[in-house]
């Protein structure tokens, strides 16, 4: 290791901070998620709108001389942290980085300034739940067009282009009308999951899929610890908040020691999380060392969020049952980025390659 | 203000004007190139000394007292410059109690002449210092503590029974609590005080632990004499002074930078890839489970550390510990399994008397059987969560039944 990552967040980095949140705290209260879940349009395009056109943050990675911000990772995992502390359902991870990193590997600036400027939404058409050197299911290319059909896609309801791997190797820009987008029943609300079928659609040929789909996915698992960072870090606040509240035995049973313990455990995972999550989102940033710090933020992140937003259910007890409490959304999203990019046990074996710690 | 360029100019007129004996030999015999062993002339301790005299020693301390009054980031410059020398240290780790819990609290509460008389020997390890504060009837309830000082004139006649010692067979001073009003409630009545471990009164036996080895020991005090002149802070302050010691002592057991791959994971790694016939899957998930926790402890470490540097001194110092107590732990545990059959045997029971804990110097199942120790030593962990509860999350206390009565009349 030559030089020590910077771990730390920046005062431009907490400024952006308090501008996303106060943004959200607007837009993305609690009540108005739960209710905007179940209705036929669970993505909230006012406050994307707000935040990628209104604040600029969709082309934070992309160079200004491209129609971007030309910013870095770092500043992206600090979006990412608010938009998972608010369990935001809007197209960032997917359309601000995930297809936006495809489309810097590929040859298509056009369509990289639109995606920038956040007028038009994109997504890449690989399921969710492929890690970042996993197996992903492709298209067949033939006589010009597409034909098969992908599931799993987040965001694809909301998306104006789809990014598709194709069975000739290549990645093509879809017209989101050209496609059948079908959205699936998912256990996380507030991340939709589509199907995308494809009966000969046009498709525009962008470059290979392969090194676009793998700096897509590396970078979106790396980032999504800062967005566990944040779901399990407002969780842990929330329980907190609440437990001082709660009174039972005529006592708030935050001051019971059993309890007490938990939160305190709790509270060093979060802890832990923070430092790998920006270990990540610096590595991103400079280049060093980017394949161990993502494959360790991943391999502890997700376990962390899942934790952090079961005990909040259980501290909770009754109330954090119950569909009116947002706390639930917390959990599926949890459970739902455990699967996201690979799973924790997907990170730790490419930890073993990259370390040589064989398996037998 | 004292900057790094600074310091690097002082550190060479340190090394020009006191060339340590223990300098390597030039790198080259032609041509002009560092300062020849010939010219060498000052030896460890008068190296020492003068590095302290320079102010070079600890530069965040004040000057005059080792230090310049610079920043404690800056520290790493000198340490760099002369590490490069080839310039003896102090050993820190032999005289880790010192330098790490006896100087910051003499500092901050010391009276000039008691500053002035013990942070230069302390600092260069003529003098290794000790830690009088657990008993037997007190461990996590420190403050219930039972030694008795009694005032005698001028003088302090402490007796009582003090246990989990290290170094007090080497210590030539101890940070010493003791109970100076038992009428009081048990906070409010203790005092602090700097022993002499030479005085006629102080006996030291070596208290054998699990590892058959006595890295510890039992220090009885029985009519031991101490001048009010080495109280350190005002009578019946004691408790408050301690503080400074116990949160110096927790930075010190959790806050020790890592390289990657650093700590108890290291030889379990090396088994691992050494040793390709020991390999099952199961050993494998967990083995990578605990791998990945170190580096994520070793970062959150760095990160507390890059906050302390920044003026954001962060409340992970418990933490630290806590995460670090529960690895060694693990680590040890699965590297006794791993080794199989081996695992079955055990290197060396015989009873000795380390002066520092080797945890890779050793077999695993010594490594296992002292890791024990790091959830008990410096705070139980359980102790350590109620801290991060409290001071960090800000939950309720325990109902308390012991804050407003003497000390005398509490259950024991």
């Amino acid at each position: 290791m030559s030089t020590q990552p910077d771990l730390l967040y920046s005062e431009e980095e907490e400024a952006l901070r308090s501008a996303v949140r106060d943004l959200l705290a607007d837009h993305c209260d609690a009540p108005g998620v739960i209710a905007r879940v179940e209705s036929g349009a669970p993505h909230d395009l006012a406050a994307w709108k707000a935040l990628a056109d209104g604040m600029g943050l969709a082309g934070l990675l992309v160079p200004e001389d491209k129609g971007g911000q030309g910013a870095t990772h770092r500043e992206v995992a600090v979006v990412l942290e608010e938009l998972g502390r608010a369990v935001a359902p809007v197209p960032y991870l997917t359309s601000a980085v995930v297809a936006t990193e495809a489309l810097l590997a590929s040859d298509a600036d056009d369509l990289l300034a639109e995606l920038a400027s956040g007028r038009r939404i994109g997504a890449l058409a690989v399921s969710l739940s492929v890690a970042a050197g996993g197996p992903y299911k492709v298209v067949r290319h033939e006589n010009g067009v597409l034909h098969g059909e992908l599931t799993g896609v987040a965001d694809a309801a909301v998306a104006d282009v789809l990014l598709v791997p194709a069975d000739d190797g290549g990645l093509y820009a879809v017209e989101a009308d050209a496609a059948t987008v079908v959205a699936q029943p998912t256990l996380d609300l507030t991340r939709p999951l589509a199907t995308v079928r494809l009966d000969g659609a046009p498709g525009r040929l962008l470059g290979d899929a392969e090194p676009a789909v793998r700096r897509a996915l590396r970078t979106a698992a790396g980032l999504l610890a800062s967005e566990q960072l944040g779901l399990a870090d407002w969780t842990l606040t929330e329980t907190v908040r609440y437990l001082k509240e709660r009174k039972q035995f005529n006592r708030p049973v935050g001051g019971f020691q059993a309890l007490k313990h938990r939160l305190a455990q709790l509270w060093l995972e979060v802890a832990s999380l923070r430092a790998a999550a920006r270990n990540a989102a610096d590595a991103l940033t400079t280049g060093e060392d980017i394949d161990l710090a993502v494959a360790v933020a991943q391999a502890y992140a997700a376990p962390v969020a899942v934790h952090a937003a079961e005990e909040a259910l259980q501290l909770h007890a009754g109330i954090g049952m119950t569909w009116e409490h947002p706390v639930h959304l917390y959990l599926k999203r949890a459970k739902a980025d455990s699967i996201a990019y690979g799973t924790a046990g997907a990170h730790r074996a490419a930890v073993a390659e990259l370390v040589d710690l064989q398996a037998p | 203000m004292t900057d790094a360029a600074e310091l690097v100019r002082r550190t060479a007129e340190l090394l020009a004007a006191h060339p340590p004996t223990r300098l390597p030999p030039p790198p080259s015999t032609e041509g002009p190139a560092g300062p020849s062993p010939l010219s060498a002339t000052t030896d460890r301790l008068d190296f020492l000394r003068a590095r302290f005299d320079a102010g070079l020693a600890w530069v965040h301390y004040p000057e005059g007292l080792g230090g310049l009054g610079a920043p404690r980031s800056l520290q790493a410059v000198v340490d760099a410059e002369l590490e490069a020398a080839g310039a003896p240290d102090n050993d820190p780790r032999r005289i880790g109690i010192g330098l790490g819990m006896a100087a910051p609290t003499i500092l901050k509460y010391g009276t000039e002449e008691q500053k002035q008389r013990y942070l230069r020997p302390l600092w260069t390890g003529e003098e290794v210092w000790c830690q009088l504060f657990s008993e037997p009837g007190a461990g996590s309830d420190l403050a219930a503590l039972g030694t008795r000082a009694v005032r005698e004139g001028e003088d302090w006649v402490v007796n009582g029974q003090k246990v989990w010692t290290s170094s007090a067979h080497v210590a030539r001073w101890a940070i010493l609590i003791a109970r100076t009003d038992p009428d009081v409630p048990k906070h409010a009545g203790i005092t602090y005080f700097l022993c002499d471990m030479t005085d006629p009164g102080v006996e030291v036996r070596p208290l054998r632990q699990i590892t058959g080895e006595a890295e510890f020991n039992e220090v009885f005090l029985t009519d031991v004499r101490i001048p009010d002149s080495r109280r350190l802070g005002e009578i019946g302050d004691g408790w408050r002074v301690a503080q400074t010691t116990l949160n110096n002592e927790r930075v010190a057991i959790g806050g020790m930078r890592l390289p990657r791959e650093g700590g108890m994971i290291a030889p379990a790694a090396k088994t691992w890839r050494e040793r390709p016939e020991l390999r099952t899957h199961d050993l494998h998930q967990r083995l990578l489970k605990l791998w990945v926790e170190s580096e994520v402890a070793r970062l959150t470490a760095e990160r507390l550390r890059q906050q302390l540097v920044a003026g954001q001194p962060g409340p992970e110092g418990a933490g630290m510990k806590l995460a670090f107590a529960r690895l060694n732990q693990e680590i040890s545990g699965l590297e006794v399994e791993l080794r199989g059959e081996e695992g079955l045997l055990y290197d060396d029971w015989t009873m000795r008397r380390p002066e520092l804990v080797d945890f890779v110097g050793r077999d695993a199942g010594y490594r296992y059987l002292r890791s024990k120790g790091n959830s008990i030593e410096g705070g139980t962990s359980e102790v350590l969560l109620n801290i991060v509860a409290e001071r960090v999350l800000g939950l309720p206390s325990e109902p308390r039944t012991d804050k407003d009565v003497a000390w005398k009349d509490l259950a024991r």
